[in-house]
């Protein structure tokens, strides 16, 4: 007969003192993590909804296609707008390419030797280099060394070269995602390591590697320091609502260098243009991005089983 | 060392789908194989066994050369695959690789429909669209028939491959392989994925394509071995022990190693 009322039936599952306290730090800890999760939202709903009350005013077609006026007191946007659009464009052209084949290369064809491992450091250590520096370098290589000037070319390239070691970085990890039993089955039918990558790797990585390029488009327009120097004007005014007003072989404006122009260095600018200028530059990556997401919807409907 | 029993039993002489001379190989600085000599009789199917880590799969990846694709492999040595060097310097790897096809431990279809696993060794070997639908449809069903899953997957052949069940994907896997008309079909640990009534189809599979095919079949199920094998060779830390017929190897091994290793699960 088992007299220990601890473990009789009625009780057996009855909560003690310390399931009791379990429970607690388990709710204590469950709404302490949702709040910490929840703090990254309001920021960024703060900035917006700030930068939206600002720049009401401001905000119109017009504004996103005039240009710039009165010293940039007043007007529109059109000149930095397209300018942006410009140097994130041809940058990407650049370096999504040539970084997504980089990696198809370190990952599926390059053997574990010192050229992989110096190349390998190489990319780890060109995406903790500062954008300051990246300038400094275009500067050199491009406008002097290449010729080619201050430019939307030498700002882009200036650009692309700061967001290819991040490209490749992101395709390698996108690569390494796809199993490795995919390519062996490829390879034990006597496929080639081109056919292996094309008709399998890459359809099965390009979401993850669109992603990374992506980031890259948020990147390249935010930052003002590799252009301000390499391609980046203060004010110029081109032909209003035409697409192809810049040529790539001159200098052009740029939504993230107006900012700061306006900000800072300009007394007496209307008082919504700062604002709706940071409003379209945030609408303009979120654009890109769109776009890029509605692209990478298609490669993966479009892919076949 | 090793005990090679000639099988003077036999009435004809045998053909062998391989052999290899002093086949030798380092992963880096480490031996994995060791002298192994042995000559794989064409059309049946050999096993082979052997504690993990003896070599086994290794010796299955030199007969289509995709040790080589894992870096920082040596080989030395000698192997014919039906009766030609394939480290010959007119050997093409990839047509190589369509002769000895080679199924793995884990099913590994592409994720692609099962109708394009069935036609991508086709698609890799031949030019961009010279398969006609005709043509593609009837190699599919031909493929999938030899495998016993047309009638399962005759209405499905447009689902990705990787949906289907563990089973069904072991025989894809095996099917896939068939229309390149691949002489010597190597599997490693083929079942080990596969729940009992799979491992009996798929043996059941392997002897009917027995004869058609060489079979050589890494195992640890000593049971499928006898079970499924006519020849049967047992590896021991990269060196090949014995090499006999599957019953007189598991009822009378020569070597001590050998019965060890068979009585540890059967003594």
């Amino acid at each position: 007969m088992n007299t220990d009322t601890q473990t009789s039936p009625q009780t057996m599952f009855t909560e003690t003192a310390i399931s009791r306290q379990k429970r607690h730090i388990e709710n204590v800890m469950r709404v302490f993590l949702f709040v910490i999760t929840s703090l990254m939202i309001i920021p960024l709903l703060l900035i917006i909804g700030y930068l939206f009350y600002k720049a009401l005013p401001v905000l119109s077609l017009d504004f996103l296609f005039t240009n710039p006026k009165d010293n940039m007191r007043a007007g529109g946007l059109w000149a930095p707008f397209l300018g942006t659009i410009y140097l994130v464009v041809v940058s990407l052209l650049v370096s999504a390419p040539i970084g997504v084949f980089a990696a198809v290369y370190l990952n599926e064809y390059a053997r574990d030797n010192w050229f992989t491992r110096i190349t390998n450091l190489a990319v780890v250590n060109l995406a903790g280099v500062p954008s300051i520096v990246h300038a400094l370098f275009g500067v050199g290589a491009f406008v002097l060394f290449a010729g080619l000037g201050e430019s939307i070319l030498a700002a882009s390239l200036t650009l692309a070269i700061m967001t290819l070691p991040v490209i490749i970085a992101s395709t390698t990890e996108a690569l390494k995602a796809v199993p490795m039993s995919f390519r062996e089955a490829c390879w034990n039918l006597g496929a080639t390591r081109w056919q292996t990558i094309r008709r399998i790797v890459l359809p099965n990585s390009i979401s993850g590697i669109l992603t990374g390029v992506i980031l890259q488009v948020s990147r390249a327009a935010g930052e003002t320091a590799p252009i301000m120097f390499t391609g980046a004007v203060f004010y110029k005014a081109i032909a209003e609502g035409d697409l192809f007003a810049y040529n790539i072989v001159e200098q052009c404006m740029a939504l993230s260098l107006h900012l700061f122009t306006i900000s800072t260095q300009v007394p007496d600018v209307t008082e919504g243009i700062p604002y709706g200028t940071a409003i379209v530059l945030v609408g303009t990556v979120l654009l890109v991005n769109a776009a890029a997401i509605v692209l990478r919807v298609y490669l993966r409907t479009r892919k076949k089983w | 060392m090793a005990i090679n029993c000639n099988m003077d039993s036999q009435t004809t002489p045998l053909n062998y789908s391989i052999e290899t001379e002093n086949l030798n190989l380092w992963y880096g600085d480490f031996q994995a194989l060791i002298d192994v000599n042995v000559k794989i009789p064409d059309g049946q199917i050999t096993s082979l066994i052997g504690p993990s880590g003896c070599g086994k799969s290794t010796l299955l990846r030199c007969f289509n050369r995709v040790n080589e694709r894992y870096g920082n492999v040596t080989t030395e040595g000698k192997i014919e695959v039906l009766g030609k060097n394939i480290y010959d310097s007119d050997v093409s790897l990839p047509e190589l690789r369509k002769t000895v096809g080679m199924v793995f431990q884990r099913p590994n279809p592409l994720p692609i429909s099962v109708y394009e696993n069935i036609l991508f060794g086709l698609r890799i070997h031949s030019p961009v669209g010279h398969l006609t639908r005709a043509e593609s449809d009837q190699i599919v069903e031909e493929a999938l028939t030899s495998v016993f899953l047309w009638d399962d997957l005759k209405d499905r052949l447009k689902v990705r491959a990787t949906s289907l069940q563990l089973e069904q994907q072991q025989k894809l896997c095996i099917a896939r392989l068939l229309p390149l008309k691949p002489r010597v079909i190597l599997m490693d640990e083929p079942c080990s994925a596969l729940d009992a009534k799979g491992t009996l189809a798929v043996e059941e599979l392997m002897e009917v394509l027995a004869g058609k095919y060489t079979f050589l079949i890494v195992t640890h199920n000593m049971a499928q071995a006898r079970r499924v094998s006519k020849e049967c060779i047992f590896m021991f830390l990269g060196e090949l022990i014995e090499h006999r017929e599957t019953q007189a190897l598991f009822q009378t091994p020569q070597h001590p190693k050998t019965a060890d290793y068979v009585q540890m699960r059967y003594g």
